[in-house]
């Protein structure tokens, strides 16, 4: 017969169990109300995409939601620009986040993008590690695996140890566009699935060299290297001399209305842009 | 009183059944999503293919089995003799205040989130490893050492029932005709127990193997078999959560193959736990 543990898992198990299936029935897809300019705002948003794009969301999204009283809600979360642009398409959330431009694929599907702000790419080393720039094409042939010795840059007598983000994640398309063009990312390199990830991999490695969003780079724990002579900072990105750099969109199916619309205007306005300013991404 | 008893009995069973048939729901989609992957190519080149490259439509998981067996093996000869010694010391040694400060720390153990144990082992165990033995550090020897810390409540919280439930009369009978303590536990209660203690070591198993957010920080995600413990791994779980958002196509198929392996190993433990404990139930009647 059962035993009274084998009951109560059971029970709490097909609880848990009926629990999800009514929660993932029960929400129903959510519908705008177009807000005139003087109602308060109300109402839920949800913000799905980039993990480079997320934590910046998230700290608007808070803004904004204490801007109308916490009677919005916007719920940001981090699932990769691909999955975040795919959720807009098929309805399941109202703005996706990308750190990509739109693939034609993608555009064919009647999306709308909001610039918001530029990033750059930081190509990060070890702090110990002496060499500090490096040209594109010497970037492109690390990463490829044709060169795999810090010898050659007057750095140690060791190998390089490559560090990239997995192919959904919009800061490894970024980077192979804008540096890798046609070359892939050896085969050998480490796979990290995040930016934290990256950067604690790099800090604990004497040899190893990956890439981060610029906006999430934190010197205390690692050093970005110039690339062609030119160092990355604000001033770099917006000049455009700082090569390695990408817009940050929101995206929406057709033009933006109601809450949507309120929240990216809220992101374009200068309180907005002076939020992104502070971590150190390029306003628009 | 009746009538409120049949309630109650068929509730349970409708519980119970729709707890069922979410799981076989569950697998069904698993083996329907995965079957197309699987049929192109044969289960025999899927399973002992050695290369995975979703560009080029090519989808063997052998150095991923290679890996995941590899990270499970190495988390176990660690944690095993850690777990069983700490669940002695607990059942068999220990006094009662000290029991009381170690079993809910080990509770807590049990209460940490996988990603937290991820990120410890990507900022001490991975940089310790580079430290001592050079390499990348990510590799087979950190995902070892990260889930043997993280399988370690499992081993001893069961172990330490299986140890308990051994009855009274053995140590007695034991002790009564001249056993040291020490033998006690080694020659009886341990072998007595020793059912309950293998089930906990496959539990244990069954939670290495299905182990994803750690292994994925640790191990470094290379595709291909490990040729030492320093080498960099990909585990089948890690491969699935690293390219499940954004794979399409066969490649999906592929990943929910993937699946399918995993869904055989763990079935294939639990009905060995199965059959053990059923043989314990007998042992007792």
């Amino acid at each position: 017969m059962f035993s009274k543990k084998v009951v109560i898992i059971l029970l709490t198990t097909a609880l848990i169990g009926a629990g999800a299936i009514f929660v993932g029935c029960s929400s129903p897809a959510p519908t705008p109300t177009p807000a005139a300019a003087s109602a308060p705002l109300t109402g839920t948003l949800s913000v799905i995409g980039s993990t480079s794009v997320g934590p910046y969301a998230e700290e608007l999204a808070a803004a904004f939601d204490a801007k109308n009283d916490d009677k919005t809600s916007v719920g940001v979360s981090q699932v990769g620009s691909g999955p975040g642009i795919k959720a807009v398409i098929d309805g399941t959330a109202d703005i996706g986040m990308s750190s990509r431009e739109l693939t034609d694929e993608e555009k064919a599907k009647g999306l709308v993008t909001y610039k918001i702000c530029y990033d750059g790419i930081a190509v990060i080393v070890n702090k110990a590690n002496p060499v500090n720039s490096l040209t594109m094409d010497q970037i492109r042939d690390i990463f490829a695996g044709n060169v795999t010795s810090w010898k050659q840059f007057g750095g140690d007598d060791a190998g390089i140890i490559v560090v990239t983000r997995e192919a959904g994640s919009g800061t490894r398309s970024a980077f192979d566009e804008l540096v890798m063009k046609k070359a892939n990312i050896t085969a050998k390199a480490i796979q990290q699935s995040s930016t934290g990830a990256v950067t604690a991999y790099v800090a604990g490695n004497k040899n190893a060299i990956g890439y981060i969003s610029y906006g999430s780079l934190d010197v205390s724990q690692v050093r970005p290297v110039a690339v062609n002579g030119v160092e990355p900072s604000v001033a770099t990105i917006k000049d455009g001399s700082y090569i390695i750099q990408r817009p940050f969109l929101l995206v929406t199916r057709g033009e933006a209305t109601g809450l949507s619309k309120a929240f990216i205007e809220f992101v374009l306005s200068p309180e907005g842009q002076a939020m992104l300013a502070k971590h150190n991404l390029v306003t628009v | 009183m009746h009538v409120k008893e049949k309630i109650v009995q068929s509730s349970l069973f409708i519980c119970a059944l729709s707890s069922i048939a979410i799981i076989l729901l569950i697998i069904f989609f698993i083996i329907n999503e995965g079957l197309p992957a699987i049929s192109r190519r044969g289960i025999l080149d899927f399973i002992l293919g050695g290369e995975w490259n979703a560009t080029y439509s090519v989808y063997g998981i052998l150095p991923m089995i290679v890996g995941t067996l590899a990270v499970t093996l190495l988390s176990l000869l660690i944690s095993v003799p850690l777990g069983v010694g700490c669940a002695i010391l607990l059942a068999e040694i220990a006094p009662p205040w000290a029991r009381d400060i170690i079993k809910p720390a080990i509770g807590t153990l049990a209460g940490i989130p996988s990603v937290i144990y991820g990120f410890f082992g990507l900022v001490v165990i991975v940089p310790w490893i580079v430290a001592q033995f050079g390499g990348t550090g990510v590799s087979v020897l950190a995902c070892g050492i990260v889930l043997a810390i993280m399988v370690l409540p499992t081993i001893i919280s069961v172990s330490e029932d299986a140890l308990r439930s051994v009855p009274r009369e053995y140590r007695e009978g034991a002790i009564a005709i001249g056993a040291t303590p020490w033998q006690t536990v080694t020659g009886i209660v341990v072998p007595a127990a020793s059912s309950g203690i293998v089930a906990s070591i496959i539990l244990a198993m069954g939670r290495a193997i299905g182990e994803t957010m750690a292994v994925l920080m640790v191990g470094g995600s290379v595709v291909a078999i490990p040729d030492s413990i320093f080498s960099p791994v990909a585990p089948m779980t890690a491969v699935i959560a690293l390219e499940f958002s954004y794979a399409s196509g066969e490649h999906l198929s592929a990943l929910y193959a993937i699946g399918i392996v995993l869904l055989l190993i763990i079935m294939l433990l639990n009905s060995v736990i199965h059959v053990m404990n059923s043989r314990r139930g007998m042992e007792r009647a």
